[in-house]
């Protein structure tokens, strides 16, 4: 569904990820893992165009997608939440939604201005599809608070929501658990694999947390300093010597420092 | 009795209605109704200023430059080429409008104090390009424009003022709940997200300023028809400075803040006339003293009126959320 092709992305001679291959299968739940600095939200912002790489190709469903700019990839189907929650903080949690379905609203002006009917029918519809997200996330209760007032997790939750509203094909989640207690970690997982089972949602996750990655992934590459260097079945991962030695390599190189 | 207060429509008619009725209530004294007009024309700025300042998050300091725009555009357009009244009121606005487009292509590549400069230097161009265009404005002495015959009283041009101002404050009010003034809010919030939900941020920048530039047109155009005449002193740099002023006492991001915040700065220089001096600094103080106590803006007083008393709705909202948070809370702890 999305192809990653030799994609390299340099920063003023700094090479941020080299020769990267991957390919994300629909309907999978496909997680990339790495140590901090590993490449691993570059590729997210290549992917929201956000980035453009040195080298390479991204394709997803057969479209290059590097031609678009970054409004216009959620139009593809390709929507993300973002690492340090990136939400629109003085707007409320209902309000944040609706911005979400943006891209599938009327456009013209002239009845937006004049509050024509049909601007007001689409207005309810969007925020009855508002509600049916927060049902599924169980922030109901919070709609009309603002955002900025909300504790770290429940603001987590409405980034998510915000992307999952426009109803995309595929969910781009950039560490959806970090700075999360265990409850709501599981929350998060059990969210994730709801998506996949029951909305056939394909999902592409960044995480740290290895604990969700191990229960939700069908899939898992492994990056290091820009390149992959592992990829498989969680499990075949989590045996696998070269990321051993990738983490635990860090551990000591952090040790001698100490 | 709670529910009168709760429902906003009873008294939104009684607002509109005494909007109406005011010519009546003052009794035509000339004094009086002028004070109103430039209450309506700096309302209808200020509401235009705030879609850019308050909900996009765009700066501008030079925004009296589209007011003599738009002045300038119906007294060229009556006296030299001699158009009728109700084509040359929208034409102020849409020339307004192009300008706005203008100056709000280069606003989409800058932001906060630079885009504050590229603003303020068009504020103070417009009136210096008016005094020295002697061909098109007639430079120093200004240009002369008359109505037409069934508008030449006062008394009922006054209604057109009343008209417009009115149906301005539904548009924009139309808008700023739409999806359009999400999306101008989302680009205030985070550029980066907004663009991730698939907001065009550069379109939506321009349109911002093609907006607030159109309807501040029609307020210019209203403000030529009105005094008759146009000139290049008409709106200085000063004025800008107040309209901030105006939407910032008001409320950033709120329609009726622009308004309160349009009236307060238009009779407040009248009250004050007769201390000679004085009426600037008394402005500076009023704008300080509210930064200072009341930092978002008179509108907040009206907030703090609407919490006093939550609905029931509210307080079970907060109580489910508040045990949740108990509950994550204890869940954590058992954990640890």
């Amino acid at each position: 569904m999305l192809t990653f092709k030799d994609v390299t992305v340099k920063f003023a001679g700094v090479t941020a990820v080299k020769d990267l291959s991957f390919e994300v299968p629909q309907g999978n739940i496909y997680s990339i893992i790495g140590p901090n600095g590993a490449g691993k939200t570059t590729v997210f912002n290549c992917i929201s165009r956000f980035y453009t790489p040195a080298a390479g190709t991204i394709d997803f469903n057969g479209k290059n997608i590097l031609k678009l700019k970054p409004h216009q990839v959620i139009h593809e189907g390709i929507a993300r939440s973002f690492q340090n929650v990136e939400l629109f903080a003085k707007m409320t949690v209902l309000d944040n939604l609706l911005v979400g379905l943006h891209p599938t609203l009327k456009k013209n002006i002239f009845s937006i201005s004049l509050n024509l009917p049909s601007v007001k029918k689409t207005e309810k519809e969007s925020i009855k599809k508002a509600y049916e997200v927060m049902d599924l996330l169980s922030i109901t209760d919070l709609a009309n608070e603002k955002v900025r007032n909300l504790p770290f997790g429940y603001q987590k939750m409405v980034d998510i929501g915000r992307a999952i509203i426009s109803s995309p094909k595929l969910i781009l989640l950039d560490e959806p658990v970090a700075g999360m207690n265990p409850v709501e970690t599981k929350k998060i997982s059990e969210l994730i694999l709801r998506l996949k089972k029951e909305m056939n949602y394909t999902v592409l996750v960044i995480e740290h947390d290895m604990s969700l990655v191990m229960e939700v992934s069908d899939f898992v590459t492994v990056m290091n300093f820009g390149q992959k260097i592992a990829e498989g079945t969680p499990q075949e991962i989590q045996k696998n010597p070269v990321v051993i030695e990738a983490y635990l390599g860090e551990v000591e190189e952090n040790a001698q420092i100490v | 009795m709670k529910q009168l207060f709760t429902n906003r429509k009873p008294w939104l008619f009684l607002l509109v209605l005494l909007f109406l009725a005011y010519p009546f209530i003052v009794g035509q004294s000339v004094y009086l109704i002028s004070i109103f007009v430039m209450v309506c024309v700096y309302a209808i700025t200020a509401m235009a200023l705030d879609l850019l300042i308050g909900f996009g998050g765009q700066v501008s300091i030079g925004h009296a430059g589209f007011l003599s725009v738009g002045g300038y555009t119906v007294a060229i357009l009556t006296t030299k080429l001699g158009l009728p009244f109700l084509l040359v009121l929208p034409l102020s606005g849409v020339i307004t409008g192009i300008i706005g487009l203008l100056i709000g292509l280069p606003a989409v590549r800058l932001s906060g104090n630079f885009l504050a400069v590229v603003s303020l230097g068009f504020g103070l161009s417009i009136p210096q390009i008016a005094l020295n265009w002697d061909s098109l404005t007639g430079g120093y002495s200004g240009l002369p424009l008359a109505r037409p015959e069934w508008l030449s009283n006062d008394s009922q041009f006054i209604y057109v003022i009343i008209l417009m101002t009115v149906v301005i404050i539904w548009i924009l009010h139309n808008i700023v709940k739409s999806r359009l003034g999400r999306a101008f809010v989302a680009i205030r919030e985070s550029e980066v997200a907004a663009q991730a939900t698939g907001i065009n941020v550069p379109l939506y920048k321009t349109l911002m300023f093609v907006i607030s530039a159109f309807f501040t047109g029609i307020a210019g155009g209203l403000y030529g028809y009105w005094i008759g005449f146009v000139s290049p002193n008409d709106f200085s740099v000063f004025t800008s400075f107040l309209l901030l002023g105006m939407i910032v006492i008001g409320g950033l991001a709120s329609i009726p803040g622009a308004i309160i915040g349009a009236i307060i700065f238009t009779v407040l220089p009248e009250l004050t006339k007769s201390l000679i001096g004085l009426t600037n600094i008394i402005i500076g103080i009023a704008i300080v003293g509210i930064i200072l106590f009341r930092p978002n803006g008179l509108i907040s007083l009206l907030e703090m009126f609407r919490i006093k008393k939550p609905s029931k709705k509210v307080m079970d909202e907060q109580e489910v959320y508040l045990s949740d948070l108990e509950q994550g809370g204890a869940a954590r702890d058992a954990n640890v």
